[in-house]
């Protein structure tokens, strides 16, 4: 693939992230981990020592000037990100840890209030387990049913399963992943949100990998919750959101209790604040939500069209390129698929390959990828997966299909 | 050299165990398992001695064969020295003479990633023993 056809300069884009300069094993650091954790732009990590060395004190508190500097940095992200999702408003958006802090806020908050015992949550045979285990946790506490919604063998969600599960209208509740952390494939969320809610069903959507890279407008889509990780779209760790309507939020009780969520409080009874401080409990993650706001910034500059079209292309020339490296299987065949991709390899297991690619400078993951049930689905108990960032370039898609023919030479 | 963990005696052990398969009949049984990675390990005394069903990379059929090899014949207290010697081994990566093929994966000190993988037959070969000398 000729770089002239990329639909931006990655090159200079990697000049922005020091650690891909670094070698590894004595080789040229590729890597292609991004779906686990992406690297950080010199950008955020700037705008992370900037607020430390010079606007730092804790925020909604202080009557002085280095609070009032913090916290309208602070509260200036939140902007960003309704911005960035389309929210109809910054109360809208609830700063948490993570994309698994967010869906387990909703599961014990909204989950213990708006749901009744048997009042059922369907999710799919594709989620992370972010997106199982507090659906589990919640059934057990307080009685709601779980059920799961197939896939097909190419790894889309299975409409007839889908049909099936919401026959009885009880469903209430449809989490679903907006991309597959396993397959890479896309669900296509608009037409999801118009079925959950001619079912009587809200719509909670896990966009962990899909904010990534794609525009996502939570009104388009009409999603009730939708939830990702900072650390995933170029942030640091320890900074997650959660959207949701403005209406759900205002009904939801606290899910932790202390301070910056109250509105009054006495020995006897406290009353809660509005959306989103009731939400936010505590000291919040200050310094790592101002880098948010930065990786925010870094790639809306870049912008949704060149990143999702740099996305495709990979895909393409990857899905291409390893299909042709004798003995190995890309699972999954979805119409709609990104830079996800998980494959395995006849007589070499998952680790080894990762090993063995790791000597030659290559990061990949191997193992389940927190979603032991769709490994069960798919028949395998673990796979390789390369993953792509905005920093990705199509000759390391060529070295990682190298490095495989190298291990499939070793392992012949 | 950068890849010297999978060296022929690694990967002959993996492709063709001679001791790999549950045997019909067995009086010690042991498992282990690493839930992070999935893989699965059981060991069983036949009557030819210790055999090993893996459920994983290549790494870990190596090392169950190798180390069925090695503790077939052996006292429990003769495997309880081959198990020290052997994670003294894949710490440290000095070649023991005493451990002869085991020594194959002394390299797997280079991977602390996956020094489990190598050592996950022998928690499952301990499981075997303790319960064996609980039945006893």
């Amino acid at each position: 693939m000729s770089l002239t056809t990329l639909p931006m300069d990655v090159h200079a884009i990697r000049q922005d992230f020091p650690i891909l300069s670094q070698k590894v094993h004595g080789k040229p650091f590729v890597f292609l981990d991004s779906g686990a954790s992406a690297q950080k732009p010199k950008q955020v990590i700037e705008a992370m020592r900037f607020v430390m060395e010079e606007q730092y004190a804790n925020v909604h508190r202080g009557l002085h000037y280095m609070s009032e500097k913090a916290s309208d940095a602070y509260e200036n992200v939140r902007d960003k990100v309704a911005e960035l999702l389309n929210a109809g408003s910054r109360e809208e958006i609830v700063f948490t840890r993570n994309a698994t802090e967010s869906i387990n806020l909703v599961a014990y908050t909204w989950g213990r209030t708006a749901l009744n015992p048997g009042d059922v949550v369907a999710v799919s045979e594709m989620e992370h387990h972010a997106n199982l285990v507090p659906w589990q946790m919640l059934r057990d506490a307080h009685g709601t049913e779980l059920r799961i919604i197939k896939i097909t063998d190419s790894g889309e969600l299975d409409w007839d399963s889908l049909e099936q599960v919401f026959a009885d209208g009880k469903v209430k509740l449809l989490a679903l992943t907006h991309m597959s952390n396993v397959l890479g494939s896309y669900t296509p969320v608009e037409r999801l949100a118009k079925f959950a809610h001619a079912h009587g069903a809200k719509i909670l959507l896990d966009g962990s990998q899909a904010i990534v890279h794609r525009a996502v407008d939570v009104r388009a889509i009409d999603a009730d919750f939708y939830v990702f990780s900072g650390h995933k779209l170029y942030g640091p760790t320890g900074i997650g959101v959660l959207y949701a309507k403005a209406e759900i939020l205002d009904a939801m009780p606290p899910f932790l209790g202390g301070g910056d969520m109250i509105a009054s409080v006495s020995y006897q009874k406290s009353t809660w604040a509005k959306p989103p401080h009731r939400f936010e409990a505590g000291t919040p993650a200050i310094i790592e939500t101002i880098g948010l706001g930065a990786a925010i910034d870094y790639v809306r500059a870049i912008g949704f069209d060149a990143i999702a079209e740099h996305e495709q292309q990979l895909t393409e020339h990857a899905l291409a390129t390893l299909n042709q490296v004798e003995g190995l299987r890309i699972l999954g065949s979805a119409q709609d698929r990104g830079g996800v991709i998980s494959f395995v390899m006849k007589d070499a297991h998952a680790h080894d390959i990762a090993t063995l690619l790791d000597r030659q400078g290559i990061a990949v993951r191997a193992g389940h990828h927190c979603a032991e049930p769709l490994m069960g689905r798919l028949g395998v108990s673990s796979t390789a997966r390369a993953t792509f960032g905005l920093y990705t370039l199509p000759e390391e898609i060529d070295a990682l299909a190298s490095g495989l023919e190298r291990v499939r030479k070793i392992f012949a | 050299m950068s890849e010297a963990l999978y060296q022929s005696i690694v990967l002959e052990s993996s492709r063709n165990p001679q001791h790999a398969g549950r045997p019909a009949v067995f009086n010690a049984e042991g498992r282990s398992e690493n839930r992070m990675c999935g893989d699965i390990i059981s060991i069983f005394r036949g009557a030819d001695g210790w055999r090993h069903e893996a459920q994983g990379c290549a790494i870990l059929a190596a090392s169950a064969e190798l180390m069925c090899i090695a503790a077939t014949g052996k006292t429990a207290a003769e495997i309880s020295m081959l198990s020290w010697m052997f994670e003294k081994l894949v710490n440290t990566g000095e070649v023991n003479p005493e451990l002869g093929d085991l020594n194959a994966l002394a390299s797997i000190a280079q991977y602390p990633s996956r020094l489990r993988c190598a050592t996950l037959p022998w928690s499952a070969l301990g499981n075997a023993i303790a319960g064996d000398a609980e039945n006893g």
